[in-house]
């Protein structure tokens, strides 16, 4: 796997009728070690889906670059979107299988179900299946293209407590099988240190990086709320600017 | 517990039947013959081979011009629905050929193109492809980009984004599409042929009027409706079932 470097100098809305233009991002660098998984927190509104969609070339409207390894080009990406986005009118199989490249085996996603206990239901049209399921659906699509990077925008938003438990855990699991590179975007410092090796705080736009902390508590130890809350404690006790971010 | 709505289609039938053979009685006249002898003349025109022959031809006419205003229609219909500029520039064109009379663009293919079967194709065409297009255009702008945008990160490709991701989404426009034009298209042809065709349903009907036939005229419309109710039982009912499967 690859290190990517992602630099935007400028990122800008041009003005629409009475709204003027809007600075979405300024001069925000990231660089992705290969394998780490890192939780992008800053307040809602501060463009860090923009900021996705830029290193997914669904937005091509910047100024800046992005370079995978040393080459200027787009990383190939798993996208798990806020909605899950899948194709109502194809089966959970048939969603996964059309993503796969035509040289990869369509067996290759039998042991992704299993890990996402998604198995049984693999033959059923996801307007049956529950918001959490098909969250989990959509995670095994993005892990299916062995991705270079794997995008996440906030795909445990509107789960409740429980189901965003299991899901987050079904996907540090597979996460843990096959370790890709992830960016995973949150506005909640909880989940954020309970599933990064480094948070990277973002400012309300114009965005740029705040901040960048390495989360020390060992995996093993994450299923324990209290040493998480402790550490999310320090932080904020610590860092007076990451408190007005959230 | 005998369902009685399981026999509302056939009650409803014989009541139509009967309604028709009473005014037939009553009127007593040449220009309402009774259900009978229409039957028998339905009967004797299957059996000479007449009808199945101007049907049959008829038919194919349908087939060959629907296709052709389908495919293109389709085509056309999603690159506007596309691309904003070219929308722009054609949108004129679009309503001056919704509003052209279909009689004018028959007399026009005839007058042009001289009394031959293209002719009579192409002026079919040109009536319903406006229809077609417009329909799919208006699904085309409803598409849902979170969809494209999904096919696009994922690098679906041009074939494989039409074929999963936009079809299905146009479907219920080309169903509609299809159910509307079949309709006009009966419509038309019959005219195309009653103004310059020497075989068809339409020259037929054309014969029955000059010899006052009404016999005639009513049989070959019982085959005409029944063969619209076959393609809608046979080909667009189940093609509706297959591809609305996964709605709950």
């Amino acid at each position: 796997m690859t290190p990517i470097q992602i630099n935007i100098n400028s990122k800008i809305y041009p003005a629409v009728e009475k709204a003027g233009q809007h600075v979405a991002i300024a001069d925000l660098k990231l660089s992705l070690n290969s394998g780490e998984f890192i939780c992008l927190v800053g307040p809602s509104g501060c463009g860090k889906t923009t900021l996705l969609n830029i290193i997914a070339g669904l937005d091509t409207d910047y100024e800046g670059e992005i370079i995978v390894g040393r080459q200027h080009t787009h990383p190939k990406i798993g996208y798990i979107f806020q909605n899950p986005r899948l194709l109502p009118w194809r089966t959970v199989r048939e969603n996964i299988e059309l993503v796969l490249d035509s040289h990869q085996s369509t067996d290759s996603i039998d042991p992704l179900l299993e890990t996402m206990q998604l198995t049984q239901a693999q033959h059923v049209y996801p307007e049956r299946l529950s918001l959490g399921m098909s969250r989990r659906v959509s995670i095994i699509r993005a892990f299916a293209v062995d991705p270079e990077v794997l995008l996440m925008d906030e795909p445990f938003v509107s789960l409740d407590a429980p189901t965003a438990r299991q899901v987050r855990e079904l996907l540090l699991k597979l996460w843990q099988q096959r370790p890709h590179t992830v960016l995973f975007v949150t506005h909640d410092l909880r989940e954020a240190i309970a599933l990064a090796d480094r948070i990277i705080f973002l400012s309300a736009p114009p965005m740029h990086v705040i901040r960048e902390i390495i989360v020390p508590v060992p995996r093993n130890e994450r299923r324990d709320e209290a040493s998480l809350e402790a550490f999310r404690q320090q932080l904020l006790q610590n860092y007076s600017d990451i408190k007005q971010l959230l | 517990m005998i369902n009685p709505r399981k026999y509302f289609p056939a009650l409803s039938l014989l009541a139509f039947l009967a309604i028709w053979q009473g005014m037939s009685f009553y009127l007593n006249s040449n220009t309402l013959p009774p259900p009978a002898q229409v039957a028998f003349v339905f009967w004797q025109s299957c059996a000479s081979g007449q009808l199945p022959y101007h049907l049959g031809l008829t038919l194919l006419r349908l087939v060959v011009s629907f296709s052709i205003a389908m495919l293109l229609g389709c085509a056309i219909g999603i690159v506007l629905g596309r691309n904003k500029k070219l929308d722009a520039f054609f949108d004129n064109w679009l309503v001056i050929f919704l509003n052209v009379p279909a009689l004018v663009t028959i007399i026009l293919c005839y007058v042009w193109f001289g009394l031959v079967e293209s002719a009579a194709i192409l002026a079919v065409i040109i009536n319903k492809l406006p229809n077609v297009i417009v329909t799919i255009r208006e699904g085309t702008r409803t598409l849902d980009q979170d969809l494209l945008d999904m096919a696009r990160c994922y690098h679906l490709g041009k074939r494989k984004t039409l074929v999963h991701v936009i079809w299905p989404q146009l479907h219920p426009f080309v169903m509609s599409a299809t159910r509307s034009g079949l309709a006009l298209i009966w419509k038309i042809i019959l005219v195309v042929e009653l103004l310059g065709r020497s075989n068809g349903m339409g020259y037929q009907l054309h014969l029955f009027f000059q010899l006052f036939d009404v016999a005639g005229i009513m049989a070959y419309t019982i085959a005409f409706v029944a063969v619209i109710q076959l393609i809608e039982l046979m080909i667009l009912k189940p093609l509706d079932r297959k591809s609305q499967r996964w709605r709950r």
